[in-house]
């Protein structure tokens, strides 16, 4: 699946759910399904700042593509950013890097969230982005 | 949800919708809902009595300064204050706090001196002491609360020693509910000589304050859990603190004469209102008090929703309950709780989507949440306006979302 792909899949799965209690439900099944880290990654450099709950973010490089590994104490988010890794994992840092993370607007996630819910996913959005700047900038 | 008409038009927000469904605010421990008396007060100030105090001579000007220094009567008498004189108004009860650790730590506070402070504390009775300390080199000892959330109060007397100056304790905690014996904190205290500053921020709301009997040092408390105009807050002082203790700001109507060489300053409580004061808010002091004692017709009902939630949060498997009274009347309508398996947040989320206002997180109470070893906990606290429908709604709500969680 293409990056473009791989986005309208997320939107259309959203997209079945009316009601944002049912949107909830699917991240609360996507974070439960998320491989959790070993306890051993969740150090100190791995948490994304400006989330009230923990949430790390791991990532390794592999044949030129990005791989993202990721784990929260809070459900809903590990469903949140498990969705932001499904989407951007296997992609070269240079695609992920000058990507517009619009299709997030699209699916309402940041409205729907509290504010300070709302900066943790902008926080893990900005961390990615960084991630794939600097390793295209040094590739 | 199922308020009277009669409360719904004294607390228009109480008909609110969110997500298009009824709100069930239960997040009056950080803030209560305005009653149209008191946005009316408000409003009448800054349209038709908008002018600065204490300053000029004309007509609307005292017509504003008397509303403000007839606010300071009404809450002096409100809280048993023996004169209006020991009220200083502040922007809350953070900013009171602030004011003591500053004026009361220049005159009594030097290098190794200590002070107590309550292991349940909000960060703002605990912030504005360790930076007292850090100017001073005075140091900070805690005073604990067992497993239930009780302060141990046992430990008090040997905590005291000659080096200490102040203990400070709130009447209330903001996480655990439980009513503090602050009257007995105060006669051990004094016995010890020394002082006794108590934050009423969430007591004022829930008890019947008077400061002469519980015979404290320092009260505060803010104006917007009781219903009154955010941005204003009062000092209580007893005797003469307020006349020993030096300025906290300078500048405004706080001085006596400015000359070159150096100022005078205004008799208190003057002396500690520098700049100009929140005009429109504080006089809104007046309806408030009003209203909260209007509201003392649903006691009752506030009561048996505590009950209620004492005996039924607990039943909730893997739940645990901060803040387990002796008896049920020592603890306010406020539980903090954590969800074994499940994340606060995760929680305040979905109850949210629910239409439901509670509070997740640390809620300014970081050591707390060390000394129970949680990252957080998801607090519900009621008022009077509040329902037992809603209460039951929020207890089956909460009851769904750890099943979603889970």
């Amino acid at each position: 699946m293409s990056l473009e792909e791989s986005k309208q899949a997320v939107v259309d799965d959203f997209s079945m759910y009316d009601e944002w209690l049912d949107k909830y439900e699917y991240l609360i099944d996507l974070g439960k399904k998320l491989e959790p880290l070993p306890e051993s990654s969740k150090t100190g450099e791995k948490l994304i700042k400006g989330c009230q709950s923990r949430v790390w973010l791991d990532y390794e490089v592999k044949d030129g593509c990005v791989y993202f590994s990721a784990d929260s104490d809070a459900i809903i988010t590990k469903g949140i950013i498990s969705l932001l890794i499904g989407v951007y994992s296997g992609r070269t840092a240079s695609e992920i890097a000058s990507d517009d993370f619009a299709w997030i607007e699209k699916i309402g996630l940041r409205q729907n969230l509290s504010p300070t819910r709302s900066n943790g996913l902008a926080s893990m959005v900005q961390t990615i982005k960084q991630i794939a700047k600097t390793l295209a900038n040094n590739g | 949800m199922m308020q009277t008409q009669e409360l719904l038009s004294r607390f228009p927000q109480l008909s609110a919708k969110v997500y298009g469904k009824p709100l069930v605010y239960l997040d009056n421990a950080a803030t209560s809902l305005r009653p149209l008396s008191v946005t009316r007060k408000w409003d009448q100030m800054s349209l038709e009595y908008n002018s600065n105090l204490h300053r000029a001579v004309h007509r609307t000007a005292e017509l504003a300064t008397a509303e403000f220094e007839e606010a300071r009567t009404e809450v002096a008498r409100f809280i048993g204050a023996s004169s209006p004189g020991q009220i200083v108004f502040t922007s809350g009860a953070t900013a009171a706090i602030n004011l003591v650790a500053y004026s009361f730590g220049e005159l009594c506070v030097g290098e190794g001196d200590e002070i107590i402070v309550a292991e349940s504390e909000h960060h703002s009775d605990i912030v504005p002491w360790q930076m007292l300390c850090r100017r001073k080199g005075a140091v900070i000892k805690v005073l604990p609360v067992d497993e239930n959330g009780r302060l141990e109060i046992e430990a008090l007397p040997s905590l005291i020693t000659t080096r200490t100056r102040i203990v400070c304790v709130a009447q209330v905690s903001n996480v655990l509910g439980i009513v503090n014996p602050v009257r007995e904190i105060a006669a051990i205290c004094h016995s010890r000589n020394c002082a006794l500053l108590v934050d009423g921020a969430q007591g004022i709301v829930h008890l019947d304050v008077n400061v002469s009997d519980m015979g404290c040092d320092f009260y505060v408390f803010s104006g917007h859990k009781m219903y009154a105009a955010p941005g204003t807050g009062v000092l209580y002082a007893s005797g003469d603190w307020l006349d020993r203790m030096p300025p906290y700001m300078g500048g405004g109507e706080m001085i006596g004469t400015v000359k070159w060489e150096g100022s005078t300053y205004a008799p208190a409580p003057h002396k500690f209102e520098a700049g100009t004061q929140n005009i429109s808010g504080v006089p809104a002091f007046k309806p408030a008090i009003d209203e909260l004692f209007r509201l003392k017709e649903y006691d009752a009902v506030l009561s048996s929703i505590r009950d209620m939630l004492l005996e039924d949060l607990p039943r909730i498997e893997g739940l645990r309950l901060y803040g387990v009274p002796a008896a049920a009347g020592d603890k306010i309508p406020l539980f903090s709780i954590s969800v074994e398996g499940v994340h606060h947040e995760d929680l305040a989320l979905i109850l949210d989507k629910m239409g439901i206002a509670v509070r997740s997180g640390q809620m300014c109470a970081e050591p707390l949440m060390d000394r129970y070893g949680v990252t957080g906990m998801l607090r519900a606290s009621f008022a009077p306006y509040n329902t037992v429908q809603e209460a039951e709604y929020f207890l089956v709500s909460l009851r769904k979302a750890i099943e979603m969680l889970r």
